[in-house]
């Protein structure tokens, strides 16, 4: 398959990756991930028309313990190392359009 | 500062030292030469003496300590420590106290071992020399010019030079072992579900597994088995108890058929001395007694290709966390997502950048198939090729690293070259199973080469038996200046 990336598209992905690069990084990893991914479609090479694919290693059911109330992380501890916090909670700026 | 752990527990032990001079040595030691090789990102002096002076209350009181006494233990700075500084080697989590504790730490420290610093890495274990570090790199102790491999390179510099008689590392796809053979000691990775990896942070989920570093196999063997072994806080952790390795070391490997993997050993770019020492372990092997044949595991050659599409995407989603809301670094912005987004530019490296980008578009509309689900295919088909040859093979052998260490900036500036580092490494995790790396003599520069051994999936013991007849056949191994 066509492996060439665009402009476009890393700014696209950087959207999706929630990352504000600069016009610098988006240039360099235009060349750079059009090249990685053209080595990484080396794998279309390989006939792969009834194979499974395998998400996971081993094969593993999920895991269930008792409902058993126990210590949880302390939450000033916790918040201490947070970069913003109030009332006991995580402070961030406003998520919705409402007024600041 | 040569002492194996065995004989730095045997003694604490038996009271003939006390883990507070063992403890003060190995200090002094890394205050000294650290300076120059940069393993540490963070010395814990005090929680050291004060551990130290616990096993020595206990010997003290009649008490028996475990089998770790009094030795101390280097830990990847992606190893949670409650209390005290953990990295990562990223801005994003500079400063960062976790309020927790991994499980493999808790285990050393119950068997009376010391954790004595936080090892520098590739930033979130991304990369294959160290010098991903956002605190610089660090440096090879067999010559200072070169890298120690990566990502755990600060654990395997600090175990070699002697800073510490053990180490912890993480390996997605290679990072304890290549670094282990780059800097001349053992270095493993466990069958993916053996040791418990709550506490670690996450990089690739399907691929992380802790290992252990160490300068002889018996000692790699006495921390593997304080580590493994089912933890109800890992959901992916095997409920069977842990292997038991040092009782089957001696073993010998007589009678053993031993597979020598072709795709891995004539593969483009291994360094031809690092293939010759693959043969010479295989002599070795043949004298004590095992066949070795060449076998061909076809689709190991595609381990590269699948791995790079598979680990950018799992890391894709585990990165997503750094979001400027609940630990480390905030870059304010007028909303949520705007601080999100210049947060994460501002606190990830370059390959950080690089592996988030890859695995988002591997993962995206429209390509999620051709790259994502043809790599899981792929993975499906590097399992079957790999157990195949388990059917008449009671283990592999191939180089670890197709080369000694290289120089520092030789690949910085080509990402695909670096990835290309861990060809040997990455079949391994994509299947789940054991390997790992021992000394295996040096180049002609003097620079220290690494034969990896393989084994399927619970193959440690097989594993450690090969691993053992391979130390004692190894020529004169190379010791850092």
């Amino acid at each position: 398959m066509d492996a060439r990336i665009t402009r476009a598209d890393v700014e696209h992905v950087a959207h999706l990756a929630r990352l504000a690069l600069t016009d610098e990084e988006i240039g360099d990893l235009t060349g750079q991930l059009g090249t990685i991914l053209e080595h990484a479609t080396q794998v279309s090479a390989l006939d792969t028309g009834e194979v499974a694919p395998t998400a996971h290693p081993l094969p593993m059911m999920n895991v269930f313990r008792g409902d058993d109330p126990r210590p949880c992380l302390d939450r000033d501890e916790v918040l201490t190392e947070a970069p913003a916090a109030e009332d006991g909670r995580f402070r961030v700026p406003r998520i919705l359009g409402e007024a600041p | 500062m040569s002492d194996t752990a065995l004989e730095v527990a045997a003694a604490v032990r038996a009271g003939e030292r006390k883990a507070r001079e063992v403890v003060e040595e190995h200090l002094g030691a890394i205050e000294t030469g650290d300076g120059a090789l940069h393993a540490f990102n963070h010395v814990m002096a005090d929680e050291a003496l004060a551990a130290a002076d616990k096993v020595d209350a206990e010997v003290a009181s009649g008490d028996v300590p475990g089998t770790l006494a009094g030795v101390p233990v280097v830990l990847k700075d992606n190893l949670c420590t409650r209390g005290v500084p953990t990295t990562c080697s990223s801005r994003i989590l500079e400063g960062w106290r976790p309020p927790y504790t991994a499980t493999v730490v808790e285990r050393v420290v119950a068997a009376g071992g010391i954790p004595i610093g936080k090892t520098n890495l590739d930033e979130f274990a991304m990369g294959s020399s160290t010098e991903n570090s956002a605190f610089g790199a660090t440096r090879n102790p067999h010559d200072p010019a070169r890298v120690p491999g990566g990502s755990s390179g600060g654990s395997a510099a600090a175990v070699a030079v002697g800073f510490a008689p053990l180490g912890l590392g993480s390996d997605t796809g290679g990072s304890v072992r290549q670094p282990a053979s780059l800097c001349g000691v053992v270095g493993v990775k466990p069958t993916y579900g053996v040791v418990s990896r709550y506490g670690l942070i996450a990089f690739a989920s399907s691929l992380d597994q802790i290992g252990p570093f160490a300068r002889t196999v018996d000692d790699a063997a006495l921390l593997l088995e304080v580590i493994a072994g089912n933890d109800p806080m890992d959901s992916t952790s095997i409920a069977s108890p842990a292997p038991q390795l040092r009782g089957v070391l001696d073993d010998g490997v007589d009678g053993l058929r031993i597979g020598l993997v072709e795709e891995l050993t004539d593969a483009e770019g291994v360094q031809p001395e690092v293939a010759a020492a693959v043969d010479d372990a295989a002599r070795g092997l043949e004298k004590a007694g095992a066949t070795v044949e060449r076998i061909s595991v076809p689709s190991a050659s595609y381990g590269i290709s699948a791995y790079y599409l598979i680990a950018p995407a799992e890391a894709s989603s585990n990165l997503a966390r750094y979001d400027g809301v609940r630990y480390g670094l905030r870059v304010d912005g007028e909303d949520a997502a705007t601080m999100n987004a210049r947060t994460r530019d501002a606190g990830f490296g370059p390959e950080v950048k690089r592996r988030i980008m890859l695995g988002t578009y591997a993962l995206s509309a429209g390509y999620y198939d051709a790259y994502y689900g043809q790599a899981q295919r792929v993975r499906t088909l590097i399992i079957r090729d790999f157990n195949r040859a388990y059917d008449t093979f009671d283990a592999l052998i191939s180089p670890t690293s197709p080369t000694t260490a290289f120089e520092l900036g030789a690949k910085t500036a080509d990402p695909l070259a670096m990835y290309l580092s861990d060809v040997c490494t990455v079949p391994s995790n994509l299947a789940g199973h054991a390997a790992m790396s021992v000394p295996f003599g040096k180049a002609e520069d003097g620079l220290p080469i690494g034969v990896q051994v393989l084994a399927p999936a619970l193959g440690e013991p097989v594993m450690f038996r090969v691993a053992n007849v391979i130390e004692h056949a190894a020529p004169e191994t190379a010791v850092p200046a």
